[in-house]
């Protein structure tokens, strides 16, 4: 396709035909209905004096006299100006006035008629001219006209008519020039668009595309897709970090489950040993099962399908309920739990799964949390259910390791366990999940420092995701 | 107890069925969701174990069939599916348990057998007994011998559910799902820790314990001095 082609195929340049095409008949009608006014005006005025000069002529006709009549006329048709008089014999002959010629026949008919003339002062070689005239017939035979001359109007119609005819071709050479600048203009901005689109398609998705900083409706598509850019490069980095952590995380119990059944094979065993081997390969999988149950929940709570699920229920018994299953757990670890949910706080959302993410928080906290500390005070969870404003708060306070600020950001991730806690047993997607579930009911999970130790906190709208926007 | 397999991956229902025989059973099996539904309507089954994902007729639709034609038999919905919406699906649709693949054997048995138990409408008593241990439904009391027990609220649940099934291996993920009304899994075995408190108000300090553990499957309340079945 050529340049110009293409410049004359955008939608720019097409919405500019079809308003140039709006406006110039807008303009064709205007100046339209502005001439037949004119010509009407003109012509009212032209009737409303001639009938004047009429009435007044015949009274005089009638009160004095032809000979009265025919001085008035005389006086009247020396004046300059554009009045035609004309008094004639009932036989036709002229017995005073300004009109030279007229076409046969226009003084028999007493009324309004348009005609052509000369003045009596003109050759009968030059142009004829256009009158509006009126013909009264008068007692005795004898006639009267009264008329004007035309020209003046005709004069102004045509320059209307000029005005019309070049407004029209100025509307329509500067509108496509017009058309054609703005449609090159966006033109030339689609096409730096396409191109970065090319190379993020190439797989650079660390291309963003150009935002020329007016604030335009182009410019706001940009940033949209920046920021839509944003978010997937943000997933392809996720994605790559699962299936490498994948790799780690899941590879690693398989080759322990592998090693494990080829060493009961490849060994000599009582029947007690090769029991003993079967009972750990059951539980090798039995974690890998539960590894993929998270992970295949954690998919589901971020691509929004348990949304339908939601209903309103109280956050402050979820946590209750939560600190009653795992109180016994922690207090065999030497560790307190308490649980501070007054009154009820009521949260629109999925009930099961935030109960699983604050299960899964507290469970870190225990798994995380030191046995007592040196001094023999004893290191305790805290559950908090509380509202604040439009959103609930529920969380999960320890006095573990915590997590250092720079390392808040991955710890959510997938898979991710911070060296410090590969010897702790777990999955590594409790964290994650949470914030899945957070993500899933349009809120968010912070960690914060809770000086020493961590706080886990699962903030969720009240009204559920639509409440959030 | 007579059973029936509806499953169509032919590997996974003969492990099912040979497990099921080797523990005295009587299983049969059909392989698609038309066979499974004349079986089931023809054949006096206790159990009838259901795939979710079926060919010729999927596995809520053999249930709903059934269940208009006035056939109550408990199934039990196995499915590759476990998340929390599709349980709900599975038990709107007519199934009385759900266990989402993988399961293990004996989580299967024990789901099987009090689904199957279920069907003789006993354990609607009022009051528990196993030995000398008794609880009150009406009255939340709780006695061995003559002496009064104090339960938390969920302790008082917890083994109220394992009394009601005396004798039978109860699992930890049906103690979640039953006792708690969770249908998660909570990563680390709380439950255990539950049990262990429990045992230690019913069974400590008596020579009889009644509260055991059965390797590798779970829980069972029974009375030592019968035999186990």
């Amino acid at each position: 396709m050529t340049a110009l082609g293409k410049v004359l195929r955008t939608t720019a340049f097409k919405l500019t035909l079809v308003y140039l095409t709006i406006f110039a008949l807008f303009a064709v009608f205007l100046l339209g209905y502005f001439a037949f006014n004119t010509r009407r005006l003109f012509n009212e005025q032209i009737t409303q004096t001639v009938n004047l000069d009429v009435e007044e002529l015949t009274s005089q006709f009638n009160a004095a006299g032809i000979r009265r009549l025919v001085l008035i006329v005389e006086a009247r048709a020396r004046r300059p100006g554009s009045s035609l008089y004309l008094v004639t014999t009932p036989t036709g002959e002229g017995l005073a006035g300004n009109v030279g010629s007229l076409p046969q026949g226009v003084m028999n008919t007493p009324g309004w008629t348009e005609t052509v003339y000369r003045r009596l002062d003109e050759s009968d070689t030059s142009d004829l001219h256009h009158a509006l005239v009126r013909v009264q017939h008068l007692p005795g035979g004898f006639r009267l006209l009264v008329g004007r001359d035309l020209d003046e109007r005709d004069r102004l119609y045509d320059v209307v008519l000029d005005a019309g005819k070049w407004s029209a071709a100025i509307v329509v050479i500067l509108g496509l020039a017009g058309g054609f600048f703005v449609a090159r203009r966006v033109l030339r901005r689609v096409d730096a668009m396409t191109d970065t689109t090319r190379t993020i398609m190439g797989g650079d998705l660390s291309e963003r595309l150009p935002v020329a900083g007016t604030g335009d409706e182009l410019d706001r598509l940009a940033e949209n897709l920046n920021a839509m850019l944003e978010r997937i490069e943000a997933l392809m980095h996720g994605l790559k970090e699962v299936s490498d952590n994948i790799a780690h995380d899941l590879k690693t119990p398989l080759t322990r489950l592998r090693n494990r059944a080829e060493e009961a094979l490849r060994t000599q065993q009582s029947e007690a040993g090769y029991r003993e081997a079967l009972e750990t390969i059951i539980e090798e999988s039995d974690g890998l099962i539960r590894t993929f149950n998270a992970l295949l929940m954690i998919a589901r709570a971020e691509s929004g399908q348990a949304r339908e699920n939601m209903s309103e229920f109280d956050a402050a018994d979820v946590a209750r309920g939560i600190g009653e299953l795992y109180e016994p757990l922690a207090e065999e670890k030497g560790l307190s739990l308490d649980v501070e949910a007054p009154g009820p706080v009521s949260v629109t959302g999925n009930r099961e799964l935030v109960s699983q993410a604050l299960a899964n928080l507290v469970d870190n906290a225990i798994k995380y949390a030191p046995e007592t500390s040196g001094n023999g005070e004893v290191s305790g969870i805290m559950i908090k259910a509380a509202a604040e404003g439009d959103r609930i708060l529920l969380s999960v306070a320890d006095n573990g390791p915590g997590i250092a600020e720079v390392d808040r950001g991955r710890a959510v991730e997938r898979f991710v366990r911070l060296e410090k806690s590969r010897s702790v047993p777990g999955s590594g997607l409790g964290l994650s999940l949470a914030a899945a579930v957070a993500r899933l009911h349009g809120g968010e999970l912070r960690l914060e420092d809770n000086e020493p130790g961590l706080r886990a906190v699962v903030v969720l709208p009240r009204g559920g995701p639509q409440g959030a926007g | 107890m007579r059973l029936l397999i509806i499953e169509d991956d032919r590997d996974a229902a003969d492990y099912i069925v040979r497990a099921f025989r080797e523990v005295g059973h009587v299983a049969d099996h059909a392989a698609d969701g038309e066979e499974g539904l004349a079986m089931a309507l023809d054949g006096d089954y206790d159990v009838l174990i259901v795939d979710r994902m079926l060919p010729k007729r999927d596995g809520l639709s053999v249930i709903g069939a059934l269940r208009e034609k006035g056939v109550e038999t408990p199934v039990l919905i196995l499915s590759a599916l476990g998340q929390v919406d599709d349980r709900v699906k599975g038990l709107r649709a007519g199934g009385d348990d759900y266990l989402p693949k993988p399961y293990s054997f004996s989580e299967l048995l024990a789901r099987v057998e009090v689904l199957a138990r279920r069907r003789g409408g006993r354990n609607e008593d009022t009051v528990y007994r196993v030995g000398d241990l008794e609880l009150d439904r009406l009255s939340h009391q709780v006695k061995r011998g003559s002496e009064e027990i104090v339960l938390q609220p969920r302790e008082f649940r917890l083994l109220e559910y394992l009394m009601k099934h005396a004798g039978q291996v109860v699992t930890r993920t049906m103690l979640l799902e039953n006792v708690w009304d969770y249908h998660f899994d909570p990563q680390t075995n709380v439950i255990d820790v539950h049990i262990s408190r429990l045992r230690s108000k019913i069974d400590k300090g008596f020579a009889q314990p009644l509260l055991h553990t059965v390797r590798g499957a779970g829980y069972m309340i029974r009375d030592g001095a019968r035999p186990s079945s």
